[in-house]
């Protein structure tokens, strides 16, 4: 088991919680607000990527790893980081494509799974 | 005063009737549910550097391959089990967003591949895209106005 | 017929209601009220591609079924009323195109059933022989067109109810031997401001507070005149809600009413949150468990009421309030 002893298990802890804690934040605004779900992924969306563009979500990033950036937060700030990498590259222009090529991966992932996942698959009933 | 005197004080009655969500239970589920998804992310991502990825590339494949769980569990009919007991703990991590999308593809399978699976893929992730994306490019025009002018904003 | 006070009609001649019959899906069948529905299904979508055709299945084979049950001739119902939740009604007129009886579509959300059994009483009462009514919901079409698809990952809140799959009709005759519908009150528009399309318990409840009220004042009736006091699918907030409203009236209704939305489905086992609604929950409940009680006579007086939330996916994304409508019969023995 040779592989275990270069786990980083400091690393998997400080992800393990931060992400942990962003998703309490949404559970808290669930139960809280009569938010729906659409409005709490764009508002997480949207503060991830406010955050990105100050900078400040960096540090938490570089903190957390996938803590940070698997959470839709992470998302938002992968755009932002997208954009001001495109505009420091091509100016104007990529302010508009900088945003979409960093998270094109993940929207085209999405949209082609959903595709398949019609194709091969009905909705069943909840039981609860 | 009476419930039904006036429609701000039936709210309130209303409010005092109603029962809340279990929030310390569900806060619970969230936190180690989320917090599982994120280390599953961040074992690959390490697993993707130690093959020698870049950071950016091992960030995408973590998304997809997240992505990809969550679809199949959604054609599974799974994530709305996990969904229901987890709540945000699968709602806010990328996995909420894939299966956002891949539960309006289904459901409106009925109304054909075009107009139903096509056209209602985004009714629930839609705004997600639309504001995630306008916020970036004002970050990145605002970004640009401070750069141009010497202020360094990052 | 004649009037009675401002909104309550008193039958001279009372319709009989010869015939019921229901329908229910698989959480339904695993319900409390199991052994009084005439047919359970297996699955939500009965062997259907989509969720509507089942539920224009499930309307149109309770239909049939309460027919044949009634050994009246087809040809002999002059008049179907029915409805349901989908936009333009379309599990109803879909599901009775082929059952060649005039077809009155009616929308009363939630209370649908009761006021096609109003309509029908006065049709019978004014110049028909028979006419049947029916109203149906489907869990699965009613998520999908009023919330969320059924795969999305979310919660429900504690307030929420969960609509009915299942259907339940009617047929009423000039003649027979009874339950008698003797006395109808149409409500009238209630909207307390209430705008959380997850509490319609509450959104209903003052409704169903002036539908009574106006009930018993037409009447000159009180509570207890009454073996049961029924409503519709105001669920286990709503029901609180409706005590306590009265109570301030100066109604004590809480020794005999209940709620068909509490009815239907086990709090506990089956987590359904604030208890079942939908145009199938009074329906079903009705033409399964009411009716038997009344065939087997341990129920003599009831007073049934439907509630509805005249409301849409449009009008709550607006930003609307919900409107609520209730509608009394009163049925005897």
């Amino acid at each position: 088991m040779d592989w275990l002893q270069n786990v980083d298990w400091l690393q998997l802890l400080k992800c393990f919680v931060t992400g942990g804690a962003i998703c309490v934040i949404g559970q808290i605004l669930i139960d809280k607000t009569k938010l729906t779900p659409a409005r709490i992924l764009v508002l997480f969306v949207t503060t991830g990527a406010i955050l990105g563009g100050l900078g400040i979500y960096q540090y938490l990033v570089d903190f957390a790893g996938a803590g940070a950036t698997v959470p839709l937060t992470g998302f938002g700030y992968n755009l932002a980081k997208g954009a001001i990498k495109g505009v420091r590259e091509f100016g104007l222009i990529g302010a508009f494509t900088g945003g979409i090529t960093s998270a094109a991966g993940g929207i085209a992932a999405a949209i082609f799974f959903g595709y398949i996942a019609s194709l091969i698959s009905k909705p069943k009933m909840k039981k609860e | 005063m009476k419930p039904l005197d006036s429609k701000k004080e039936y709210q309130n009655y209303v409010d005092k009737k109603s029962p809340n969500s279990p929030i310390l239970k569900n806060c619970f589920n969230a936190f180690w549910v989320g917090g599982l998804i994120c280390t599953i992310g961040q074992i690959i991502l390490n697993i993707c550097k130690s093959r020698g990825l870049s950071q950016d590339v091992s960030g995408t494949i973590v998304s997809i391959i997240l992505i990809g769980i969550s679809a199949f569990l959604t054609g599974l009919n799974i994530f709305n089990k996990i969904g229901k007991f987890a709540g945000a703990g699968s709602l806010v991590p990328i996995t909420g967003f894939a299966n956002s999308i891949v539960s309006p593809a289904m459901e409106y399978k009925s109304e054909g591949y075009v107009m139903g699976v096509g056209g209602k893929m985004f009714t629930v992730a839609g705004p997600v895209l639309v504001f995630g994306i306008s916020t970036s490019i004002i970050v990145g025009i605002i970004y640009l106005i401070f750069n141009t002018q010497s202020i360094t904003l990052v | 017929m004649e009037k009675l006070g401002k909104q309550t009609i008193k039958f001279n001649n009372p319709p009989v209601i010869t015939s019921t019959a229901s329908i229910v899906g698989p959480k339904e069948a695993n319900g409390p009220l199991v052994q009084y529905f005439d047919q359970c299904l297996e699955d939500e979508f009965w062997g259907e591609k989509t969720w509507e055709k089942s539920e224009s299945k499930i309307i149109k084979e309770t239909v049939n079924m309460c027919i044949s049950k009634s050994n009246i001739p087809s040809s002999d119902i002059e008049y179907c009323f029915a409805g349901d939740l989908l936009n333009q009604c379309i599990s109803s007129s879909f599901g009775l195109r082929g059952l060649n009886i005039p077809f009155l579509g009616i929308f009363g959300a939630c209370s649908t059933f009761v006021e096609g059994l109003s309509l029908c009483a006065i049709i019978v009462e004014a110049c028909a022989q028979n006419a049947i009514c029916a109203a149906s919901s489907h869990f699965c079409s009613a998520e999908k067109q009023f919330r969320f698809p059924l795969e999305l990952g979310n919660q429900r809140p504690q307030t929420s109810q969960w609509t009915v799959t299942g259907a339940g009709t009617a047929i009423l005759s000039k003649t027979g031997n009874g339950p008698f519908i003797t006395h109808i009150t149409s409500g009238k528009i209630v909207d307390m401001g209430i705008k959380d399309a997850n509490n319609m318990g509450a959104a209903m409840a003052p409704a169903a507070l002036d539908t009574l009220i106006c009930h018993f004042q037409d009447t000159g009736r009180s509570p207890n005149y009454y073996d049961a006091i029924i409503t519709g699918d105001l669920g286990y907030i709503g029901k609180d809600i409706l005590i306590d409203l009265s109570a301030d009236k100066g109604y004590n209704i809480k020794s005999n009413y209940n709620d068909c939305g509490v009815m239907i489905f086990d709090r506990e086992k089956q987590d359904t949150h604030a208890g079942g609604s939908g145009c199938g929950c009074c329906a079903t409940v009705f033409s399964g468990y009411f009716f038997k009680q009344f065939q087997e006579k341990k129920l003599k007086r009831l007073l049934l009421i439907a509630t509805g939330a005249l409301t849409n996916s449009t009008s709550s994304q607006q930003g609307e309030s919900i409107p609520g409508i209730a509608h009394a019969i009163s049925i005897e023995l």
